[in-house]
């Protein structure tokens, strides 16, 4: 509905088309003021998410920000439902929810690891059941809970992509702040607190800026995509490189284009934007996992080769 | 109140179900699988969603999308616990096919019918008609019946898995038919309570029972009772208050139950843990 008669002359007949010829394809796509604003959202997110999510990943806490991404369905509906503003219900849920996750001690493993998950699992599902108890409570939108849970990448408007932009170089400035004494309490806590690293309250600062940039994010990608940004760059990201802040470029630029290709083809295709978001990601993923195996599978049969050679031992 | 059949059928589906859940939940609490289940909501609802858009019935999906992808979950990990990350990949892709298939429903039937994803998402248990309601009570009783069978080995594999392997427990087939049977169990919760909120059936009982009890059959048990409780207090409250949906008075009490378990253990354990520390 939003898209027009083709501008460029190439979509004369009023639906997208793609041709081989990719610089007017992309001019095409550029022609739309709405596909713009998308890609600058789109951009923004992908580099915010990338590097906070890359710290999600190696902190193992990916169940925290799944359940802090979800969060923000219950906070977008209230504030629909109270008649206030979506980022003010994004990113009071997501904060709140951030600090009752961090008020929960930590643990590596054993029981009060189950502890952790048992509580973080129960906030978000409350947080849910409070989401769908606004959306019956404010009668309007009941075709409106797909756009607040997959997201309306494509209705983006200037003023948010501003609003982005400004909650976006927040959080990076936040996290380059704390990065250092973070990967060092994300690699080896014990060690850190040994060191007088104040492990606890940076766990906590963590929290909350992982659920700021979820809220930041869901009002584009839906409360049920926003996920995916931030777990599968930093996976795959991980998967190739072990050195920190090399994985960590790698994690914001497959984040970037995967963002990009996403939205390009979705826009000459009929099918939703986080189909392909997540597919072109975890494709992403699987090639880097298998990659990984490969590799290691043939240095260790190099290894195997040199052993007769030196005597077997 | 029970004499409107659906109040009926909501009652002997729901209680049924709760009692699966909080059995199975004390199990996934306890082994720190709930970051699983919670995969297995969103599972339940690409499962769903794909059965509707090829035209089957919602229900051969969830539960085909369930088991399956539970067993594979446990068959990548290692001993039968799959990594958090690869969850979070596997699910968050899942996910993604599940808006693939929104789109193909909305788009085949017209795009009239707005609100099934919405009642996948979210649960629908007024809406269960005999039939249904039987069918969810016999599975959700198979279920129990196949989970207290295997809980004794069970919950030795859990506590202490190498001393378990060693004694000659299969360790790992377990786990792998543990994690069918939770499949199973999220595509019970997925009808009465919804995809996204069956997680807060399996880890809020649990969760609380942990708390109240250290002694592994008590908290089996008491998981079951305070689920079940959840279900009966979440309907009649639902009931009675027509502005509540069933599903968020479910959870409602089922999270009061674990917010007042941590209030009534708070004091004392601190006391115990002070010295010690």
């Amino acid at each position: 509905m939003i898209r027009l008669a083709g501008a460029t002359g190439i979509g004369a007949s009023g639906a997208p088309s793609l041709t081989w010829n990719v610089v007017a394809d992309v001019r095409q796509l550029l022609a739309f003021h709405f596909m713009v604003n998308a890609l600058e959202a789109g951009t923004i997110v992908a580099v915010t998410a990338g590097a906070i999510g890359w710290f999600m990943v190696l902190r193992r806490q990916a169940f925290a920000g799944h359940t802090l991404a979800v969060v923000g369905f219950p906070g977008a509906a209230g504030a629909t439902w109270l008649g206030l503003p979506l980022a003010a219900g994004y990113f009071g849920f997501c904060l709140m929810a951030a600090l009752v996750i961090a008020a929960v001690p930590r643990a590596r493993q054993g029981s009060s690891r189950s502890v952790e998950t048992a509580v973080i699992g129960t906030v978000q599902a409350f947080a849910l059941a409070a989401g769908i108890l606004f959306v019956n409570l404010y009668q309007g939108f009941a075709n409106g809970v797909d756009a607040l849970l997959f997201g309306s990448f494509l209705g983006v408007t200037d003023t948010q992509v501003r609003v982005l932009l400004a909650a976006g170089i927040g959080a990076l400035a936040v996290l380059a702040l704390i990065g250092r004494p973070l990967l060092f309490a994300s690699v080896d806590a014990d060690v850190a607190a040994a060191r007088g690293v104040p492990v606890r309250l940076l766990s906590a600062v963590f929290l909350l800026l992982l659920g700021a940039a979820v809220a930041e994010a869901s009002e584009i990608t839906g409360s049920l995509l926003v996920f995916a940004l931030l777990v599968m760059p930093a996976a795959t990201a991980q998967q190739l490189t072990a050195r920190p802040r090399l994985s960590m470029v790698l994690a914001i630029v497959v984040g970037l284009v995967v963002t990009w290709l996403a939205l390009g083809v979705a826009y000459f295709s009929p099918y939703p934007v986080g189909f392909f978001l997540t597919t072109f990601a975890f494709g992403a993923y699987v090639l880097a996992a298998v990659g990984r195996h490969a590799t290691a599978l043939l240095d260790r049969r190099a290894a195997r080769a040199v052993v007769p050679a030196n005597g077997r031992a | 109140m029970l004499s409107h059949p659906f109040m009926d059928y909501a009652f002997v589906a729901g209680s049924l179900i709760a009692l699966a859940t909080g059995l199975v939940g004390y199990f996934v609490v306890l082994r720190g699988q709930v970051f699983t289940g919670d995969a297995l909501g969103h599972v339940a609802f690409t499962g769903s969603l794909a059965a509707l858009a090829l035209g089957v019935d919602l229900r051969i999906g969830l539960f085909v999308s369930c088991i399956l992808v539970g067993v594979v979950m446990g068959a990548l990990g290692r001993r039968g616990l799959a990594d958090d990350v690869v969850i979070g990949n596997v699910f968050a892709w899942i996910l993604g096919l599940g808006v693939l298939f929104l789109t193909f429903y909305a788009t085949s039937r017209g795009g009239s019918n707005g609100t099934a994803s919405v009642q996948v998402l979210f649960g629908s248990i007024y809406g269960l008609s005999r039939a249904q309601a039987a069918v969810a009570a016999g599975i959700a009783g198979g279920t129990i019946v196949a989970l207290l069978a295997i809980a004794r080995p069970l919950l030795f594999a859990s506590l202490d898995e190498a001393v378990a392997a060693a004694r000659g427990v299969p360790v790992r087939l377990l786990g792998l038919g543990f994690l069918a049977l939770v499949g199973l169990t999220a595509g019970e919760a997925t009808q009465a309570v919804g995809a996204l909120l069956l997680l807060g059936l399996v880890a809020a009982p649990a969760g609380a029972a942990q708390r109240l009890t250290d002694r592994p059959w008590q908290a089996m048990w008491l998981s079951a009772v305070l689920s079940v409780l959840s279900m009966w207090v979440g309907l009649t409250l639902s009931y009675a208050v027509s502005d509540l949906p069933p599903s968020f008075s479910i959870l409602a009490v089922a999270t009061a139950c674990y917010a007042l378990s941590w209030a009534w253990t708070a004091p004392g354990r601190r006391a115990v843990r002070a010295p010690a520390a």
